[in-house]
């Protein structure tokens, strides 16, 4: 019997994670319910007044889903490594990179993507017009590829640590420091109505930039955490 | 080509007494350096005529963010170097900046915050450079976090280094979205200082504390590295020899 070939391997990665997933939906809506409680406490703490809501808007929803999708990565490779599931990634000969990548980009079809789809749920609340949406909803896509990435080599790199929680945040966070300007100076362009190209294309480019390096920089975490 | 040069780097005896060696050669210029300068920025310089005696600040506040970048550089190449040739001596140096360079960062920072207060009337703004040098703080604490978290030197070497190697890339892209960020919700700051109209007897003392600060940090990392050394080696029959 020939050997599969890299895409095919990844696509059984791919399923066998959307499987999981479903089996388990906990892990897929708990960070969507932490994304609305987040966004919910602004009116709560501020001000219920949609004017002044929506002056913020594109922090709180930035802010809220870089937080979710930080909360969500800890079951990314944790659970998978504990199993002993990753270690078999590595001995399969298969190009862990690879796989890697494919575990990731199910990652965020489970976390991403609804975020996203949430969005103008929680924007409408918080007072962003109806016209903004679809740019709101394309910096998001865009964005939470990138922090899923990121968040992919931080898990990666917490592996081997003994504690991951705070410290896998503390390493993510800063490096994802230009996702949070640019999505929110996209959203905040689309909520005045204003032409969001130049934004966009910076997050592509990131998106880009994450797609490229990132599942390398993941694969040599993960082979060092998990020695 | 000869490489035995490059390969004794990977021999921690070598190492350790060469950073012994090196060490003066660093650390009395970097003294020099440092009083002539701070006496040429303190006594010989003249006050600046928008600022008077509080630009003065900058013979310390520049020379610290210069280099709080500069190590942050000098971590990643070494952490690069380590991963590459799987040199454990050049781990030891990347763990050996990264202290200095945090308490750099914090210097510029906090030198920034009371050069800001006269100046722009706060302490904080969010001024580009302070944010991105904030940030560049975080780096650190989370590339020594990580450090902190790993038992076994070897795993807790490679791991950081992939990530010295991670902000390496992306340190140009955050400073950059700082900027940008900043140029759209602030107007640009009161403090923009030509460096090139500096006059000679002001912009002088602050090259040689810029060199001064420079070669004070190779001693520093050489002294670190020789105690990082020692810590890793501790087990290994040279230091015996060595020692007595």
């Amino acid at each position: 019997m020939s050997a599969p070939g890299v895409f095919r391997v990844a696509a059984w990665v791919v399923q066998r994670d959307l499987r999981l997933a479903t089996r388990r939906p906990s892990q897929v809506l708990q960070p969507l319910a932490f994304f609305a409680v987040v966004t919910l406490l602004f009116p709560l703490g501020y001000t219920p007044e949609l004017a002044k809501l929506r002056a913020i808007a594109p922090g709180v929803l930035w802010v809220a889903a870089l937080l979710a999708s930080m909360l969500a990565l800890e079951s990314l490779f944790r659970e998978d490594a504990e199993d002993g599931t990753l270690e078999q990634f590595v001995v399969s000969g298969q190009p862990l990179t690879l796989l890697l990548f494919a575990k990731t980009a199910t990652h965020w079809l489970m976390t991403g993507l609804p975020l996203t789809l949430m969005a103008p749920l929680v924007g409408g609340a918080l007072g962003v017009p109806f016209a903004a949406l679809g740019g709101i909803l394309s910096a998001l896509v865009l964005g939470t590829i990138s922090l899923s990435l990121i968040g992919a080599v931080g898990a990666g790199l917490t592996l081997a640590s003994r504690r991951g929680g705070v410290l896998l945040s503390l390493l993510t966070l800063p490096l994802a420091v230009p996702v949070l300007i640019f999505g929110a100076r996209a959203t905040e362009l689309a909520i005045a109505g204003d032409s969001l190209t130049g934004p966009l294309y910076l997050l592509g480019a990131v998106a880009v930039l994450g797609v490229t390096l990132a599942p390398l920089a993941a694969a040599a975490a993960v082979r060092i955490g998990l020695e | 080509m000869d490489w035995t040069w490059f390969h004794k780097f990977g021999s921690p005896p070598h190492v350790y007494r060469l950073a012994g060696l090196l060490t003066p050669w660093f650390a009395w210029p970097a003294a020099l350096l440092i009083l002539g300068a701070l006496y040429g920025g303190l006594v010989l310089a003249p006050p600046d005529y928008q600022q008077g005696d509080g630009f003065r600040i900058i013979y310390v506040h520049a020379p610290s963010a210069w280099l709080a970048v500069m190590i942050y550089a000098v971590m990643a190449t070494a952490a690069g170097v380590g991963l590459i040739w799987r040199m454990k001596v050049a781990h030891a140096v990347a763990a050996s900046c990264a202290g200095v360079g945090a308490w750099f960062t914090v210097v510029s920072l906090l030198t920034g915050m009371l050069w800001g207060k006269p100046m722009w009337g706060t302490y904080w703004v969010w001024d580009p450079r302070l944010t991105a040098q904030l940030i560049l703080f975080f780096l650190y604490l989370g590339y020594m976090g990580l450090r902190a978290s790993i038992d076994d030197t070897s795993r807790a070497d490679r791991a950081s280094a992939v990530l010295a190697l991670v902000g390496v890339v992306n340190l140009p892209i955050i400073r950059y979205s700082v900027e940008w960020w900043n140029s759209i919700h602030q107007a640009p700051s009161v403090m923009k200082m030509d460096r090139p109209s500096m006059p000679f007897d002001m912009l002088a003392p602050l090259l040689a504390m810029l060199l001064g600060f420079t070669l004070y940090f190779g001693a520093v990392l050489l002294i670190r590295l020789r105690a990082e050394i020692l810590r890793r080696e501790r087990n290994a029959s040279w230091i015996r020899e060595e020692l007595t």
